[in-house]
């Protein structure tokens, strides 16, 4: 490889949806309140406010609105120190919006090309007027939105939960209902098609937001890799795909086709890595990486939550979207000529993983740990995980680093917290699998990267390839940004 | 402890000990593991 060609990221954007209607449609609370219906008035207390999500200054961090080392200044727990004092309580962030859950149901309408969402007509019309302003929805969009349904017939609709599912907010409401596709496909019933249109809206509203961010013109896209954990498909071809192409679609990529890269929790990571090599080799100029939310996960944590008396923290849906393209001379690069992998024969041992994905990258460019200014690992927030005895897991994986560091001769013991400090940061991202894992510090490596203020960051992701029971092997990827000296 | 002739059972978490890992100590301790199980907690 040519040591000066690298491809670029030309730019990042997310976005975030409060959806607390929703969190009885995660897959922890459905079973449990399956179980015991009992549960749903204790858990629906807990539910968020939208003011008190936006506020919340892990979802400002994640928007890119503060820096994430800042969340340390900031007392703790944050849920009860939320924004507004601080001056963190803007839909609007540098790195994307955070929206309100009556208008990601109309997202849900707006995604689905076969009469699978209905919404009721009085919601329709409040959705269509809050939509009125914004910046990424245009008037085709509302068109979309039609009339609506009557009340009644979405609740006969949602009478047998086999053949829709209801739509509600948090105060109870109900405005709306996905149904089946088939009846006898077990792959497209009500909950499967709620996942996967939740995932294409919000993998859409993030890629629309970094085109009018940054451009080129959609219409300048050449793929699209979708890098969520969703599963796409019907009986035959169960993860058949290709939510990439749909989420192009919904974006005006008129030229783009695009396929899906799944991976667990690394996905984005191997998807970025894909991109890369595409835009190097010519294939393609501009490849867009785009995973949407994973709706499953809303709610996993609640129990740990509610026993401390704690809001139902895990009520966001989060999105991501990144450009890839040739180098500029300017943006930050993306070194495809060290890219760390966690190899079949490695070995399951932390000290295996973390010597694939960072000390042997490191060593290949002849860099040391403390060349990294920040490494960008797994990003949960540890008010999410904490409560149900997860621990904090970021701060669990830097300490790994830094030991790695030490075993090698290049830290001394005493200096593992100094390190940890410095090279790593407090977790802030949403327990949203794929996203919180590395990706979700990308926003923030570019900027500090672009404004000349960081020299390189490393993002390296796990997956938990064992969960799928195909293998008992888990799987990791890394790779190194940096800035370009043109 | 001696875990010579003991039956274990190995649950690991990813970003922790894997269970691979502690049934491979195990069995170098003479257990015999019964089952290993790696959890994912995030």
């Amino acid at each position: 490889m040519n040591d000066n060609k690298h491809p670029v990221i030309l730019g990042v954007r997310y976005f975030l949806a409060h959806t607390p209607g929703l969190v009885r449609h995660g897959s922890k609370p459905s079973r449990d309140l399956l179980a015991k219906p009992a549960l749903w008035p204790s858990l629906s207390s807990h539910l968020r406010s939208y003011q008190d999500a936006v506020a919340y200054p892990p979802h400002q961090a994640f928007l890119g609105a503060i820096y994430p080392d800042e969340l340390e200044n900031l007392p703790k727990p944050w849920y009860k120190n939320a924004g507004p004092d601080y001056g963190l309580d803007s839909r609007w962030n540098p790195h994307g919006e955070i929206m309100p859950e009556e208008e990601f149901y109309a997202l849900l309408k707006l995604a689905d090309d076969f009469d699978l969402v209905w919404l009721e007509e009085d919601f329709s019309k409040e959705a269509a007027l809050a939509w009125a302003d914004h910046p990424l929805i245009d008037d085709s969009d509302i068109k979309k939105l039609g009339a609506g349904v009557p009340i009644s017939a979405i609740e006969a609709q949602t009478n047998d939960p086999a053949v829709a599912l209801p739509l509600q907010l948090r105060n109870g409401r109900l405005i709306g209902c996905v149904s089946r596709a088939h009846q006898q496909d077990a792959t497209l019933t009500p909950d499967v098609l709620l996942e996967n249109l939740a995932c294409k809206s919000s993998a859409a509203m993030a890629f629309r937001t970094l085109l009018s961010s940054y451009g080129p013109d959609a219409a300048n896209i050449d793929y699209v890799i979708n890098s969520g954990e969703e599963a796409v498909g019907e009986r035959y071809q169960r993860g058949g795909g290709n939510l990439g192409k749909a989420v192009a679609e919904m974006c005006g990529c008129v030229n783009a086709t695009g396929a899906d890269v799944k991976a667990f929790c690394s996905g984005p990571v191997h998807a970025l890595i894909m991109a890369g090599a595409l835009v190097n080799a010519g294939v393609f100029k501009n490849v867009a990486v785009v995973a949407g939310c994973s709706l499953a996960k809303l709610g996993m944590k609640y129990e740990g939550h509610l026993s401390l008396d704690q809001p139902v923290l895990e009520d966001v849906l989060a999105g991501m979207a990144v450009l890839v393209s040739a180098d500029d001379g300017v943006s930050p690069r993306l070194r495809l000529d060290s890219v760390g992998r966690h190899s079949v024969g490695a070995g399951a041992s932390q000290q295996a993983i973390f010597k694939c994905l960072v000390s042997e990258p490191l060593e290949r460019l002849g860099l040391r740990y403390q060349d990294i200014d920040k490494y960008a690992t797994e990003l949960h927030n540890p008010e999410l995980t904490e409560p149900s005895g997860s621990g904090n897991v970021p701060l669990l994986n830097y300490r790994l680093i830094a030991g790695m560091a030490t075993l090698e001769d290049q830290l001394d013991k005493e200096d593992i917290s100094k390190f940890v400090e410095r090279h790593g940061m407090p977790g802030f991202s949403p327990t949203q699998g794929h996203i919180a894992s590395a990706v979700s510090f990308l926003g923030h490596a570019w900027d500090k990267i672009a404004a000349g203020e960081m020299e390189r960051a490393m993002f390296l992701a796990k997956g938990s390839l064992f969960l799928g029971r195909m293998t008992q092997l888990s799987d990791g990827l890394s790779f190194i940004l940096e800035r370009n000296q043109g | 402890m001696d875990l010579k002739n003991k039956r274990i059972i190995a649950l690991g978490e990813r970003d922790g000990v894997q269970g691979s890992a502690i049934a491979r100590c195990a069995e170098s301790a003479g257990a015999e593991v019964v089952l290993e199980v790696t959890h994912c907690f995030v």
